[in-house]
């Protein structure tokens, strides 16, 4: 349970960031605050040949609020935003899950857009940035792109990030009048693995479900307004449609009858913080 | 640009517990190997090294953190207080610590430095945190031998004892 070896690079900058990525491609990963990848160091699963700290990037230490989005640098710890006094109110969705990242201990130094790079399927984050229409901005020597947050996971702990892209920053929407934002979480003990969690949306044209945990990346769905006739039978496809597998912590019943049970419930808890 | 070469123990300098530490270490060194092997501070435990279990949790720079998901190299010039720093003296316990004795909160005491790290971060910054989060904090915990309720008990009656007595946080 120790890393194999590798080199260790602190990037004092951004284009000398980007230039080890460019230079070691797949051989490269990016060290944040490490709380999903030195897990999978340690466990051998995986073996780069060199490691850029990039936490004294001061360019990717900011977090920007322009009104319409919140923008997250590859530096913010989790912590860091959990503390802003007025997240509930900026984007309530963000400030209801991130309690649910993790433990307390590893939010204190994991960051948002690692565990967004990390990809599991399992994760709070990807699932609110999914849930919100978020965007991942990535970054190269090449290039700068966005990606719509529902593209870019495209597996299990797949995304569409190059080899030679870091995640510079994750852009979310701020809460919108008129719109209620819930998210539950089901798991065996507080910060263990999702077993599922579902994160609501409802606004004037609909509600919208994404749902973690249950198939390979998080899903999202636009669903018939709460208490329509529709809604039930919308869940229960949804349900079905995720293909979910049995394993050491659930069955794929089960999950499916969870979709169906807690995607109702914040879907009716998201209606009611429409206010 | 520092590239610390993966073949070679690099030089790491740091607080511990207030005093200036220093040691040598390769770049895939975890900060608990760091502590206990270079450092020679064992107080830190090593369970489960993946994060899970919590017995390895220090404080970095104030904020309760896994020694385990952390590399040496990452701590250059950080501020780290470990279960050796709660003492106020060697022949004295600190509130929490004697809270934990009285209370018998620990049996193999395997998880106990983990725990005390993370109350004792939780208490100094929420001197007054709900008894739902302590036990948010404990989650990040194992402890296989007490059942988690004398910790409960033990870590109420230190937040008591250190909000009313004449003990200040400081010596949490």
């Amino acid at each position: 349970m120790k890393p194999a070896a590798f080199d260790y690079v602190r990037a004092e900058g951004a284009t000398e960031a980007l230039e080890v990525l460019h230079a070691e491609g797949a051989n490269a990963r990016v060290l944040a605050g490490g709380q999903s990848l030195l897990p999978m160091l340690n466990m051998r699963l995986a073996r780069p040949a060199v490691l850029v700290d990039i936490m004294a990037v001061t360019e990717w230490r900011r977090v920007d609020d322009d009104g319409s989005h919140l923008r997250i640098g590859a530096a913010v710890r989790q912590v860091e935003i959990e503390q802003r006094a007025d997240l509930a109110r900026r984007q309530p969705l963000l400030a209801a899950a991130l309690p649910w990242v993790g433990h307390a201990q590893t939010r204190s130094r994991g960051t948002v857009c690692g565990s967004v790079a990390h990809a599991d399927p399992s994760a709070e984050l990807p699932l609110v940035l999914v849930a919100l229409d978020g965007r991942v901005h990535l970054r190269s020597r090449r290039r700068a792109r966005q990606v719509p947050a529902t593209g870019f996971f495209t597996g299990m702990m797949a995304t569409a990030r190059a080899d030679d892209e870091i995640i510079e920053a994750v852009s979310l929407p701020c809460a919108k009048p008129g719109t209620g934002y819930a998210f539950r979480e089901v798991s065996r003990r507080h910060g263990d693995f999702a077993i599922i969690a579902c994160a609501a949306v409802v606004g004037e044209r609909g509600a919208r479900l994404a749902v973690g945990g249950v198939a390979d990346r998080p899903v999202t769905r636009d669903l018939p307004a709460p208490g329509s006739p529709g809604l039930p039978d919308a869940l229960n496809q949804f349900a079905w449609d995720l293909d979910a597998r049995d394993d050491l912590h659930a069955t794929a019943r089960y999950r499916r009858e969870m979709v169906r049970r807690i995607g109702r419930e914040v879907i009716e808890e998201a209606q009611r913080c429409r206010a | 640009m520092p590239r610390l070469s993966a073949d070679r123990r690099h030089q790491v300098s740091f607080t511990l517990n207030g005093r200036a530490a220093a040691g040598e270490a390769e770049p895939r060194m975890l900060l608990t190997d760091f502590l206990r092997h270079v450092i020679g501070a064992t107080g830190t435990h090593v369970g489960c090294e993946h994060g899970v279990c919590g017995a390895c949790t220090v404080q970095i720079n104030g904020h309760p953190a896994r020694a385990c998901l952390t590399l040496a190299v990452q701590v250059q010039g950080a501020d780290i207080k470990t279960v050796e720093g709660l003492a106020p003296a060697p022949e004295r316990l600190s509130v929490l610590q004697e809270s934990f004795r009285e209370h018998h909160a620990l049996q193999c005491g395997f998880c106990t430095a983990g725990i005390l790290m993370s109350l004792d971060s939780l208490f100094r910054d929420k001197p007054d945190a709900a008894e739902a989060e302590i036990r948010e904090t404990l989650a990040g915990h194992l402890c296989r031998c007490t059942g988690y309720a004398p910790i409960m008990k033990a870590a109420v009656a230190a937040q008591k004892k250190l909000r009313t007595g004449t003990e200040g946080p400081a010596n949490a």
